[in-house]
């Protein structure tokens, strides 16, 4: 049974991604129900954009689903499963209002199913309620947002929004822009709207959190792309500016998250908040140069963020499906927990490798090109008139450079505390390899890292075709040939391919080397040095919690750090202690700052407005009858 | 075609052997400011027959990843040999990313290293790893934002035509962006390569250490193959120092002679750059290890307003 309902899933996202492969293509088509439900029926159109992301899901969809045929508790949430993936697949193809939101809904109900799976642990029910809450708020923004433009247009096709877009009044466009930015921004995670995923992500099954962060977000930065391209037209400046603000935030404010936490599966999710301010940064400068007329320069930067957006799919995925397989095998998620699984678990290990060194952008891996294009779609602002503007897009460089360091140093310790060196609980020493569908699924993911990093040349002029329908222009930011991809004309160009090769062939000149000058080929294994202590244990290792101090102690600022230290000593001397407890939490801002005090505020409003509720039915009627003269004089 | 690999074979030789010669260099160098005869210049390459002749003892709680560090540091740093401007302007592998490759390159190497020093399971190479980390990722954004500082005046990001346009046109260096962006480098530069007052070469002290302590557990071949690159590093962080805030003496790969005169322009301005570092080296102490990721994220902020200025004073 869970065999069909998984191979079935998978024939579907196999089909899904045809689908979309056919509109990346430039196939068109459009299917009307107009009988099945009111406000204009369900509508699907395929464009090129649309066709993006449905192949993207499809893509990703189905190394998920053969994971989840190897994954031990993979029975479980498989009617939601189904729900949540063929409602993602109609959100890009939904070309009116009622059917967008219908799918939009499903995708959020099905998924917070799949979050509370296990009903019984109290940080699970948190998890989903906080998910629930949020996603809910978006909505409503989405739903004011699109009946304001409906209403405004007369239609609930995004079709005639479009047509009608340069004809509205500003503040209408602006209104909606700022309603639909802040609904979709909170889907996608972006900062401070973030504070569902870390609790959300990791609560789902290792096959949900890796659909979840890979794709699920990503519909979110469909949305955006929708909204700040495409449905409202060429809008003012300061959207961009908002949304490249907004990026440069999410990244560097999620890569500090993501230093200090060491639930590995959290961890991960802090880091797509990161992934979503990159792909953000692309995007406000597409609509930044649109607006001052830049077509090739704009399309850079749109290309540079649906190649992020593919490449995040991929090695987040691959990364999420890798710590559901150790998180299984030891029983934790706690990174404090592990070590040494590379020897215990080594298919594991090579793919969470690539993984991690695909998202900390080292070449030749998909995450290098998508930031290099990134890096020159902001660097050349040199082209806009406004300093202001200018200013704004150093900001980006600079939070983009910044997160490339610190991703690296968290990814250090992801992959160092986790794989490497002496196990530090029995349930570590104790771990399995994964199954072979699990395996299968994560090396295809793997595969697809390699791949998109060695072979830009031939990825980015399909993107750049979605770009240009999406703006409207001719393709032609890029070119090049086979080997080299060059942006902008002549003024950069990059070749991953020729890296791999070149560092292929530098890896074997210290072999040669070596043997020339006839060095000793002699090697011995012996134990670590420890400065004459008898026996090595896993508690003379670093930590996780250790190898992030510096960073703590750096951004202090930021984290807010409190410190606890319990000694408890004996009773009988105090040159003997029994027990050390120390706790060094960080606090978030954003907790503190916005939700704490946004919350307070609500319950306080909701204390005030309860003491109309006497209980008197007599009131209640006496209410009504205010409340309908009322109407009556203002109508 | 066969010029660019020769070009590329030049440059990887000038690098892979001047390396070693300019770590004995400072060396000496330092010693005599401080009073003492020292080592001869040619004492590295001492060291390397040496080690190269012992054998490699190998921790058995590591994996593959230890062994395999040596290999890909070594080659990380040759393949930035060839994207850095190091005798003529027109670096073999400009064409593969440039400035951005040549940083993701530098992160590449620290992140293997980083690994392999977690990799033995002591505190010590946890620690090192740790703290070489917290220097990179304040240092190597760094970088990135000061070279771009540059480009941004030369409007190009190649480091080779970035090199060209301010050789031709030296007023352009007396900008406030100009003298910021060689400020930040400069501190990046020790940091990176670690040295005073970032990390102590000279030094095992487990408390004052970073990079010693991360490449603690090495020994025999993967130990010179490990000194070889940090030394590879410091060659090409001081030649791109050099090359980009001097740009004369480099011209296009014409032939022989110009790769000479590259040459000879190059030692001369390491030469200088040499002394200055041992002369800074000797006069200051080592901060303490807290602070010196505020005196990065001063760097990181100087290079930051050095690209704000450009757009600010055009």
């Amino acid at each position: 049974m869970t065999r069909l309902a998984y191979g079935s899933v998978i024939l579907f996202g196999i089909a899904a991604a045809g689908l979309g492969g056919y509109g990346v293509a430039g196939g068109a088509g459009t299917l009307r129900l107009t009988w099945l439900v009111p406000l204009g029926g369900i509508e699907l159109t395929l464009d090129p954009l649309g066709g993006l992301f449905l192949a993207l899901i499809g893509l990703a969809v189905v190394p998920a689903s053969v994971y989840a045929l190897g994954y031990p508790d993979g029975d479980t949430g498989r009617f939601a499963y189904f729900v949540f993936v063929a409602s993602m697949c109609v959100v890009p193809l939904a070309a009116n209002t009622m059917t967008f939101l219908i799918a939009w809904e499903l995708m959020s109900l099905a998924s917070y199913f799949l979050v509370l799976r296990d009903r019984e642990s109290r940080e699970s029910i948190r998890a989903a309620w906080v998910y629930a809450v949020m996603t809910h708020a978006g909505l409503a923004c989405l739903l004011a947002g699109m009946l304001l433009l409906g209403a405004d247009v007369g239609s609930p096709r995004f079709a005639d929004w479009r047509a009608a877009a340069s004809a509205l009044a500003p503040t209408t466009r602006d209104a909606a822009f700022v309603l639909l930015a802040l609904g979709f921004a909170g889907k996608a995670g972006v900062i401070p709207l973030h504070v569902w995923l870390p609790l959300a992500h990791p609560a789902a099954p290792s096959h949900v959190s890796a659909l979840m962060s890979g794709v699920m977000i990503k519909l979110g930065i469909y949305g955006l792309l929708r909204v700040s391209l495409d449905w409202l037209g060429v809008g003012p400046p300061w959207w961009g500016a908002a949304l490249l603000i907004a990026g440069a935030a999410s990244s560097v404010i999620g890569v500090l998250y993501a230093l200090v936490e060491h639930d590995l599966k959290r961890l991960l999710a802090f880091h797509s908040i990161e992934n979503i301010g990159i792909i953000l940064l692309g995007i406000g400068s597409a609509a930044l140069y649109r607006v001052a007329g830049l077509d090739a320069l704009a399309l850079l930067g749109l290309i540079a963020a649906l190649y992020h957006t593919v490449n995040h799919a991929a090695f987040k995925a691959l990364l999420f499906l890798g710590a559901g397989a150790v998180v299984h095998a030891t029983g934790t998620r706690n990174m404090e927990a592990m070590g040494g699984l590379i020897k215990r678990m080594p298919w594991t290990a090579a793919c969470f490798l690539i993984g991690s060194a695909a998202i900390a952008a080292l070449p030749p891996l998909n995450g290098f090109v998508s930031e290099w294009l990134t890096f020159l779609a902001l660097f050349q602002n040199m082209r806009l008139e406004s300093v202001g503007q200018n200013l704004v897009f150093t900001l980006g460089i600079a939070s983009l450079a910044l997160t490339g360091g610190l991703a690296m140093a968290c990814f250090v310790k992801a992959f160092g505390i986790t794989f490497l060196a002496l196990p530090r609980s029995d349930a570590a020493a104790g771990a399995h390899e994964a199954s072979p569908p699990m395996r299968l699924a994560m090396l295809a993911l793997a595969a697809a890292c390699v791949a998109l990093g060695l072979g830009p040349t031939l990825v980015v002029p399909v993107f750049g075709a979605v770009a240009a329908a999406v703006l409207r222009t001719a393709p032609q930011a890029t070119g090049g040939d086979w080997l080299t991809l060059r942006v902008s004309g002549e003024f950069a160009s990059l070749s991953t391919a020729a890296i791999a090769v070149v560092l292929a062939a530098s890896f074997l000149v210290p072999l040669a080397a070596l043997r020339l000058v006839g060095a000793s080929r002699r090697t011995r294994g012996y134990e670590t040095w420890g400065c004459g202590r008898i026996v090595q244990t896993a508690r003379m290792e670093y930590t996780a919690t250790a190898f992030a101090n510096p960073f703590k102690r750096v951004f202090d600022f930021f984290y807010r750090p409190t410190k606890r230290l319990d000694i408890e000593f004996h009773p009988e001397s105090r040159f003997f202690v029994e027990r050390i407890e120390y706790e060094n939490p960080t606090r978030s801002i954003f907790d503190d700052w916005l939700y704490r005090p946004a919350l307070d505020l609500l319950h306080a409003g909701a204390r005030a407005v309860g003491a109309l509720q006497s209980g008197s039915a007599n009131q209640y009627l006496a209410y009504i009858l205010v409340a309908l003269l009322l109407m009556l004089v203002l109508a | 075609m066969i010029a660019g690999i020769a070009l590329a074979i030049v440059q990887v030789v000038i690098v892979g052997a001047g390396a070693p010669l300019l770590v004995g260099a400072l060396r000496t160098l330092k010693a005599r400011l401080v009073g003492r005869r020292g080592p001869s210049p040619w004492q590295p390459y001492a060291d390397f027959r040496k080690l190269l002749a012992k054998e490699a003892v190998v921790s058995t709680t590591t994996s593959w990843v230890f062994r395999a560090t040596p290999y890909i540091l070594v080659a990380t740093l040759l393949v930035t040999a060839l994207v850095v401007p190091v005798v003529t302007v027109r670096p073999p592998l400009t064409f593969a990313g440039n400035i951005i490759l040549l940083v993701y390159l530098f992160m590449l190497g620290t992140f293997f290293l980083a690994l392999a020093g977690l990799d033995a399971g002591s505190a010590f190479g946890g620690m090192g790893s740790s703290r070489e980390v917290a220097v990179a990722a304040l240092a190597e954004p760094t970088v990135i934002v000061a070279v771009f500082a540059l480009a941004l005046r030369a409007d190009t990001i190649d480091l080779g035509r970035i090199v060209e346009r301010f050789g031709g046109e030296p007023w352009l260096a007396a900008n406030p962006a100009h003298l910021l962006a060689f400020a930040a480098f400069f501190i990046v530069m020790l940091a990176e390569t670690g040295r005073l007052p970032v990390d102590n070469p000279a030094t095992h002290l487990e408390l004052t250490m970073i990079h010693e302590a991360m490449v603690l557990e090495y020994s025999g071949r993967h130990l010179a193959l490990v000194e070889w690159a940090s030394a590879m590093k410091l060659f090409l962080f001081m030649t791109l120092l050099a090359n980009l805030f001097v740009p004369w003496g480099l011209t296009e790969p014409s032939g022989p002679v110009a790769v000479l005169r590259g040459l000879l322009a190059l030692t001369g301005k390491l030469a200088l750059l040499t002394i200055a570092v041992a002369v800074l080296e000797t006069a200051v102490a080592k901060l303490r290890l807290f602070r010196v990721p505020e005196l990065l994220a001063g760097s990181f902020a100087l290079a930051f307003l050095s690209l704000m200025a450009v757009f600010l004073v055009r």
